[in-house]
């Protein structure tokens, strides 16, 4: 069995709770003082996810770097190996907000999408 | 000499200039111009490209980038004018605006009203007074972000943070990230400063250590940062000599306050607030010159951009009022009064016209508690009541009321935050 | 081989001074210096102040010196366009005790044949400094002491000489001298060996290492370390003057007073210390700081601190300041002892030393063509808006403001990188202009300054310095 103490960031209280348990199943959760507290410690506990932001390369542009981030959240563990694959791109002028700049990175089925523009 | 004349005229082109520029020309003010001086307008939020904006403004999670952008779509629309690569030199009382840049040379600005939206600078090491020696590698953490972020340069390899403060936290991880290893973030209080998603997010995701109530005692290095000695401290903030240990670095980044940047208001002699180091504001975000508005960090270092937008926007609407000559007769001005655990109030004051207003006043307690009870009171009137089960001086409160609600015999409104027992 | 008719060992004040003197003479001059910058150690970490020599040890010649030194400024200044101003300093007397000790003080300035000495009621005095305590006895007043830009003054000896000749070898170490008989025949460096008909050790910290290397073991330096205070052009608390302490036997004590650029100058502390690099403040001696000058000025405010520094003076072992010429080491002078008063003296030392030069038997016509004046790069945020407007037409880069709290714009430091004496460094630029100097210590011109530098020298980013080699600002690029 495993047992996590997850801070929530739900809300500014930012409850500590206590989620054991095993094997992909949750065993009991403790410590949280609300339905969303509850729902994060769980999805904290199985699968964290989160939005990965960065910068690749831009040619073409005065500025050296294009602000990038995941379309939606990525688990948690593959964040470093997105980091190679973004340390290897490139951008190229024009770059509109929200084009794609990676498309499906790891296989993950999320993009990494550019979040600046530049002519 | 050039000369522009315009309506409103904004200083500071990041999200709190935006929002006012969109604001004031929403409300009908014909010119609106944004003087900028860097090359693109964006502020702050082009070199904070990681995400958790707009969580409260737009209900969804966006990075700097996309937030101020969505300003700066809506300011092209509206067809605000902006001056960029131009530095403001001075605000005379009178709202004139002198300002220079490369193009026009100096630039003399005539307003009816002005916008100040400068947003704040970062405390330095010798803010904070840490001896030692002088070397390179000692650099602020928005300083370091803009390097890394727009410059595309590393500010070094083995990092020590002083300040939890959020954006201490966010480099940290964003360092983490491109390969650098932070050694510890050390925080002199015994709480954060800065949000706790920021910790987890930030710090536990990426095992870095947080030690909390301690300090960087002296920095070691001639010519580069060698490291720097951390030391646990009393409850006095005074380090403890027996704890002192040494944590080889090359890099110390400083994320330890930021500071309303003033140089300007100060020069139109308008007053400073000696709590929030800003101009002091009734809730129109009008400063004791009544041509002068402000807004954002440049009247208090606010904790979300989010907040920024909302009391810029008011900024906006009402130095455009006061353009088109449509700004509300004064009858009667509140003071504010801060009680137990407020550090201060932001407006500073209100000044009472015939309507029936809603106010938010925001502020930060002094120190953490848990659970408490917010109130509003004028006179015998209890104008807000809310009880909160934890308050943190890293994370901003408000209260609301109406201003009808303030009674005739009143002149003072009073905020206190208690524990209850 | 490089060859020269004098080596100059050392480009702090004094080396500067030096050669700035000899350039007025049909002379090859050489100078030579570890650093990457002129300016020395302790010429660039001292109290900025241009002394009268009242309290000097009468008779001695750093009396003498700094005695004659002092009115030469008011034309130098101008000639070489370094800010300066004679602010005049107070010495009031807080205690009886002290306020007994006045008489003396005004005994030595007039054996020093400083005769404008005066003295002052308390009330005189607090109607000139009214922070200064209220306890206050009654004090001296020294009209001509005054303030200057220290980073400029070696700055401008320097591209002055240079423009005159004189050639400057940076980031060179004088490794050894090589003795033939009973002379230097040249000496050893990092940038390879300078053959010299004439040595002048002007090394200030490392003198005595210097002085080893030409067989002359007399006398040994110490570093005394002394740590300061810079306070913010807005604190709440200022002085007009500067404020000395009545020194007692120990020590001369902490001042307080304005730098030129308008801050606030509080210190310095006096540490003998053996280690001739450590250059860190502490919190004991920060502290020390505060305790006294408060004796003095009891509402400063060294929480409006922008920065705090420490320098290391030379302390000689036996203590004064030794000019000295030897009869086995014919062509050789070895300067010593100079300590605080080093920056004041510097230039009537370099006459001094011309004079020594001639004396131990060089033969050197003047030149027909000296050129006394050099312009500073142009100081935007003190010309009128007008001035501004036609600098910036003439080169847009004024138009750009870089460092916000001192107003420097790119064109200034651009020039500053392409001077003669070229600013190479983010603390050489600071140095010539005050870009990062102002209250947000460059957080945000930095990494501004950082970039232009790497692009006029056009070198990587990680080669640019914040001063000497191996104190690079950026490790690598991101992407």
């Amino acid at each position: 069995m495993q047992e996590k103490k997850i801070i929530c960031t739900v809300c500014p209280i930012g409850c500590t709770i206590a989620v054991k348990g095993e094997g992909g199943k949750i065993l009991s959760i403790e410590g949280h003082t609300c339905k969303r507290g509850e729902e994060y410690s769980a999805n904290e506990f199985l699968h964290p996810v989160r939005i990965l932001t960065s910068t690749v390369r831009l040619k073409g542009s005065d500025m050296p770097l294009m602000p990038v981030r995941s379309n939606k959240p990525l688990p948690r563990e593959s964040l470093f190996d997105c980091m190679e694959e973004i340390k290897k791109t490139e951008a190229k002028v024009p770059v509109r907000c929200m084009d794609v700049i990676i498309k499906d990175i790891l296989g993950t089925g999320i993009d990494i999408v550019a979040t600046g523009n530049a002519e | 000499m050039h000369n522009i004349q315009c309506d409103v005229a904004i200083i500071g082109g990041g999200p709190a200039g935006l929002a006012a520029a969109v604001s004031a020309k929403k409300q009908g003010a014909q010119k609106v111009l944004i003087i900028e001086r860097d090359t693109a307008l964006g502020g702050i939020l082009q070199q904070c490209i990681h995400p958790g904006f707009g969580l409260t403004y737009y209900n969804e999670e966006l990075t700097g980038p996309e937030y101020y952008g969505r300003f700066i779509k809506q300011a092209e629309s509206l067809g605000i004018e902006s001056l960029l690569d131009t530095m403001v030199l001075e605000v005379q009382p009178t709202g004139k605006i002198i300002c220079v840049n490369s193009k026009y040379g100096i630039t003399y600005v005539d307003a009816k009203s002005v916008v100040l939206a400068m947003g704040c600078r970062e405390r330095t090491r010798a803010n904070i007074q840490i001896p030692g020696t002088r070397p390179a590698g000692i650099y602020t953490a928005g300083a370091a972000q803009r390097l890394i972020n727009r410059q595309n340069e590393m500010v070094g390899r083995e990092i020590v943070i002083l300040g939890s403060g959020d954006i201490g936290m966010i480099m940290a991880r964003r360092l983490t990230l491109e390969g650098a290893h932070v050694v510890a973030v050390v925080e002199i209080m015994n709480y954060l400063a800065g949000l706790t998603r920021n910790r987890v997010q930030c710090l536990d995701d990426y095992d870095i250590p947080l030690l909390l109530s301690h300090t960087v005692t002296r920095i070691v290095g001639n010519e580069r940062v060698e490291g720097v000695y951390v030391a646990q401290v009393d409850e006095n903030k005074r380090p403890i000599g027996e704890t002192e240990e040494f944590y080889p670095c090359d890099t110390l980044l400083l994320s330890v306050g930021l500071i309303p940047e003033n140089e300007l208001s100060r020069a139109t002699d308008i007053e400073i607030s000696a709590v929030t180091n800003g101009p002091v504001v009734n809730q129109f975000m009008q400063t004791s010159n009544p041509a002068v508005f402000a807004c954002g960090n440049v009247v208090h270092v606010n904790d979300l951009v989010d907040n920024v937008t909302l009391e810029s926007e008011i900024a906006g609407r009402e130095a455009a009022r006061y353009a088109m000559g449509s700004f509300p007769q004064v009858k009667r001005r509140i003071s504010l009064e801060t009680g137990n655990n407020v550090r201060y109030l932001c407006p500073h004051l209100l000044d009472i016209a015939d309507m029936d207003e809603q106010i938010t006043l925001y502020f930060r307690v002094l120190a953490p508690e848990h659970n408490v009870t917010i109130t509003a009171k004028s006179g015998d009137a209890v104008l807000y009541k809310k009880k909160a089960v934890k308050v943190n001086p890293g994370e901003m409160e408000h209260v609301t009321f109406k201003t009808g609600e303030i009674p005739a015999s009143s002149d003072c409104v009073r905020v206190d935050v208690t524990k209850e027992v | 081989m490089l060859k020269t008719d004098v080596l100059i060992i050392g480009a702090g004040a004094s080396g500067c001074a030096i050669a700035r003197e000899l350039s007025k003479y049909q002379l090859d001059v050489m100078v030579a210096d570890k650093n990457e910058d002129v300016g020395g150690d302790a010429s660039k970490s001292n109290s900025a102040i241009i002394h009268t020599g009242y309290d000097a040890s009468p008779g001695t010649l750093e009396s003498q010196l700094v005695v004659a030194a002092n009115p030469m400024y008011d034309k130098l200044s101008e000639d070489l366009e370094i800010p300066f101003e004679r602010v005049g300093a107070i010495l009031p007397a807080i205690t009886d005790e002290q306020f007994e000790k006045l008489p003396s003080i005004k005994e030595k300035a007039f054996k020093n044949r400083v005769y404008d000495v005066e003295y002052k009621t308390a009330e005189q005095l607090l109607k000139m400094e009214p922070n200064l305590n209220p306890e206050v006895k009654g004090g001296l007043y020294i009209p001509r002491e005054s303030i200057i830009d220290p980073f400029l003054l070696v700055v401008a000896l320097a591209e002055n000489a240079q423009e005159n000749g004189v050639s400057f070898l940076l980031s060179t170490k004088v490794t050894g001298l090589k003795i033939e008989g009973d002379r230097i025949a040249g000496a050893e460096t990092t940038a390879g060996p300078i053959e010299a008909k004439y040595v002048i050790n002007a090394a200030g910290l490392y003198c005595d290492e210097i002085a080893h290397m030409a067989g002359k073991d007399d006398y040994y330096v110490n570093p005394r370390k002394g740590q300061f205070y810079i306070l913010d052009k807005n604190t709440s608390c200022k002085v007009e003057h500067i404020v000395l302490p009545i020194p007692t036997k120990l020590t001369k004590g902490k001042l307080m007073c304005p730098t030129i650029h308008g801050n606030m100058l509080v210190g310095p502390t006096a540490e003998d210390l053996t280690d001739k690099v450590d250059k860190s403040t502490t919190r004991e001696g920060l502290d020390s700081i505060e305790t006294d000058v408060r004796k003095l000025i009891p509402k400063v405010n060294l929480r409006d601190s922008i920065t705090q520094y420490c320098g290391l003076r030379p302390n000689r072992n036996p203590e004064g300041l030794h000019v000295d010429t030897y009869d086995d080491v014919k062509n050789y002078v070895n300067l010593s002892g100079i300590r605080s008063t080093g920056l004041t003296g510097s230039v009537a030392l370099g006459k001094y030393v011309a004079q020594t030069l001639i004396d131990i038997g060089m033969k050197a016509p003047f030149k027909t063509n000296f050129i006394e004046k050099r312009k500073n790069i142009p100081c935007f945020h003190k010309l009128s808006r007008n001035d501004q407007n036609l600098l910036i037409k003439q080169n847009p880069l004024y138009g750009k403001v870089i460092c916000r709290c001192e107003t420097i714009t790119e064109g200034e430091i651009v020039e500053a990188i392409h001077r003669p004496i070229p600013a190479r460094s983010v603390d050489a630029v600071k140095r010539r202009l005050r870009a990062g100097m102002g209250r947000c210590q460059g957080g945000f011109c930095g990494p501004r300054v950082i970039d232009i530098l790497a692009r006029e020298l056009n070198i990587p980013v990680t080669e640019v310095n914040k001063n000497n080699k191996g104190s690079y600002m950026i490790a690598g690029k991101v992407r």
